[in-house]
């Protein structure tokens, strides 16, 4: 699946209580997921998944996006500490990391 | 509480009222606050104009119980920190600076100097930000306008790959969308709005027409609104395919709303294309933006287009005007060889970092600890580094050398440049116990030139003397 970190007002407000404070990492920890990509993957909102890629990994929890927001495949993100795990650092000649176009693959994570 | 009463309260309070004030948290740099002010407590009670995250940034800017700077986590005095970062800075072999787009312009021109002295490296955010569009309006130049010519002549205003609903909430009301201008005296009513993105955001709200094409496959897009423009068919099979592929399968969006997008772009009387990180931290990066600048260039053969890149921080701007007038490149810029030379890919920080060439880091109000790439954090948190910075972050716990200082806009005063590079005074609501980074930044700056010229003129009191005599600051 096609991750793309963002910016998001939650992520905004929260970043002025302090990155190091528990909002912060809450907003920057949830992602957002196609509906029908969770049910096929048998998920509900707040269940924990592993991203991972060539990268690294991290975990996250997930909230259901409706489909005509967010295409099949995708996933959303606010920019933060988990996303940067799966960031690649070459910038091809650039300086820019391909901050918004990380493949990782998705898996449900077991209580 | 009534309003009265809470007036009330107001009254026995040691309130002042900051008109006219600006807000820094993004790249709007709203210059429109009525900051209502507890002197007592030191703290912004009210921010009147302010968007949401305006409100928050105002709100949550009180004054830390914290040690103004500390050596490995230990509280020392500001002069003792200062020497430290001096002395760090001038024995390194590659140092960095990096950051500057949460300060002022006055504390960025000293950040340069040091970087000079010192004989480093010195970038900004913009290289994980519009740096793909620096290099760009380099390669392709750049039809640009004020935010205030868009608010009084726009009619079709589109937003590209970006998300300012969220982003930049206030954008869209003051700037481009809804005010009534000299030419749009209806506001709204006068403009089209086009949003192009891959997710349907917030901001489709106030789309008139929403296009959603496929991940990565702007520059494609672009390319064929290009051609669209200048009156090209795009294939021999009357415009159904594109290279070879049919456009709708590889982009995801249909040639009819293209051809009826390049229409609109050629029939209004003033166009502007504001573009985001949507376009430079994917696939293609500043060929996308090239792509873009390139549309609204041939677009003013048929009338008057604009391109704007829709910038982050408050002042990010800033530190592109201050890095370019003084050393002729907006970002990713090396000393060593004693005058500036620009590569990015090279001397950009997520390069520095990544590749290991940095061995020391200057950081300045920003946070690449936490969202720079896994394996840049590795090795920063691998080196001395140096944070000024107004908040503790995931950067300013791995300080050797930490200064906390006052935030820029609420406690100090100086200028940040909008994201259309017109500069705007800051006006402080209340004091802060704590330094700003212009004090602290001119402190290591002349301590790092003192050492700088002893590393030139060594040993004895005639090198003292020779240091003094050539050492102006």
């Amino acid at each position: 699946m096609m991750l793309i970190p963002g910016r998001s007002s939650k992520q905004g407000t929260s970043l002025n209580q302090g990155k190091l404070k528990e909002e912060y990492q809450k907003v920057t920890s949830t992602l957002e997921m196609n509906k029908d990509d969770m049910d096929k993957m048998g998920l509900i909102d707040g269940d924990k998944v592993r991203l991972s890629n060539e990268i690294g990994e991290t975990v996250v929890s997930c909230i259901g996006k409706k489909p005509e927001d967010l295409s099949e495949g995708m996933l959303f993100i606010p920019y933060g500490p988990p996303s940067s795990q799966l960031m690649a650092s070459d910038t091809a000649g650039s300086g820019m990391p391909l901050s918004k176009h990380i493949i990782v693959e998705v898996e449900k994570v077991k209580n | 509480m009534t309003e009265e009463a809470n007036k009330k309260v107001e009254e026995n309070k040691n309130m002042k009222i900051v008109e006219n004030a600006t807000c820094t948290f993004c790249g709007c740099v709203c210059d429109d606050m009525e900051l209502h002010v507890d002197l007592d407590e030191k703290r912004i009670t009210k921010a009147k104009n302010a968007c949401v995250l305006g409100r928050a940034w105002f709100a949550e800017h009180t004054i830390e119980d914290a040690p103004a700077a500390m050596i490995d986590g230990k509280e020392v005095t500001i002069e003792e920190a200062v020497e430290e970062a001096a002395q760090t800075l001038v024995k390194a072999k590659f140092p960095i600076t990096y950051g500057l787009s949460d300060t002022t312009s006055e504390a960025q021109r000293h950040a340069v100097a040091i970087t000079d002295y010192i004989k480093g490296n010195i970038d900004t955010t913009t290289s994980v930000c519009h740096g793909p569009s620096g290099l760009a309006f380099q390669s392709v130049g750049e039809s640009t306008s004020t935010l205030g010519e868009v608010k009084n002549r726009a009619d079709l205003v589109i937003y590209w790959g970006g998300n300012p609903a969220e982003s930049h909430p206030r954008h869209f009301g003051r700037y481009a969308v809804t005010p009534k201008g000299m030419f749009t005296p209806n506001g709204k009513k006068d403009r089209t709005v086009v949003l192009v993105d891959v997710r349907k955001t917030k901001s489709a709200g106030v789309a008139d027409i929403l296009i959603r094409p496929k991940p990565g496959k702007d520059f494609e897009i672009l390319w064929a609104l290009r051609a669209l423009v200048k009156g090209n068919k795009l294939s021999a099979n009357e415009g159904e395919w594109f290279w070879g592929v049919n456009i709708e399968e590889e982009t995801g969006v249909p040639l009819e709303t293209l051809t009826d997008l390049a229409e609109r772009m050629k029939k209004c009387r003033y166009g502007v294309l504001f573009f985001g990180m949507g376009l430079t931290m994917t696939r293609g990066r500043h060929f996308n933006s090239g792509a873009l600048l390139a549309l609204a260039t041939d677009l003013n053969k048929y009338t008057h287009f604009v391109a704007k890149p829709v910038r982050g921080h408050g002042n990010v701007t800033g530190a592109d005007n201050v890095v370019s007038w003084q050393t002729g490149y907006p970002f990713g810029v090396n000393f060593s060889r004693g005058y500036p030379r620009f590569n990015p890919g090279e001397f950009t920080t997520v390069d520095t970092l990544s590749n290991g060439d940095a061995d020391t880091a200057l950081i300045i109000a920003s946070d690449p600890a936490s969202n720079f790439p896994k394996k840049a954090i590795e090795h920063l948190k691998n080196i001395p580094v140096i944070t000024l910075d107004a908040k503790s972050t995931e950067t300013t716990k791995l300080a050797h050398v930490a200064f906390k200082t006052a935030t820029y806009g609420i406690n100090t005063g100086g200028t940040v440049y909008r994201m259309d590079d017109v500069s705007i005074p800051l006006r402080p609501a209340f004091e802060s116990p704590f330094p700003d980074d212009e004090t602290i930044l001119k402190k290591i700056k002349k301590r790092v030139h003192e050492l700088a010229l002893k590393k030139i003129y060594p040993g004895g009191a005639s090198g003292e003397a020779k240091v003094a005599a050539v050492n102006p600051l």
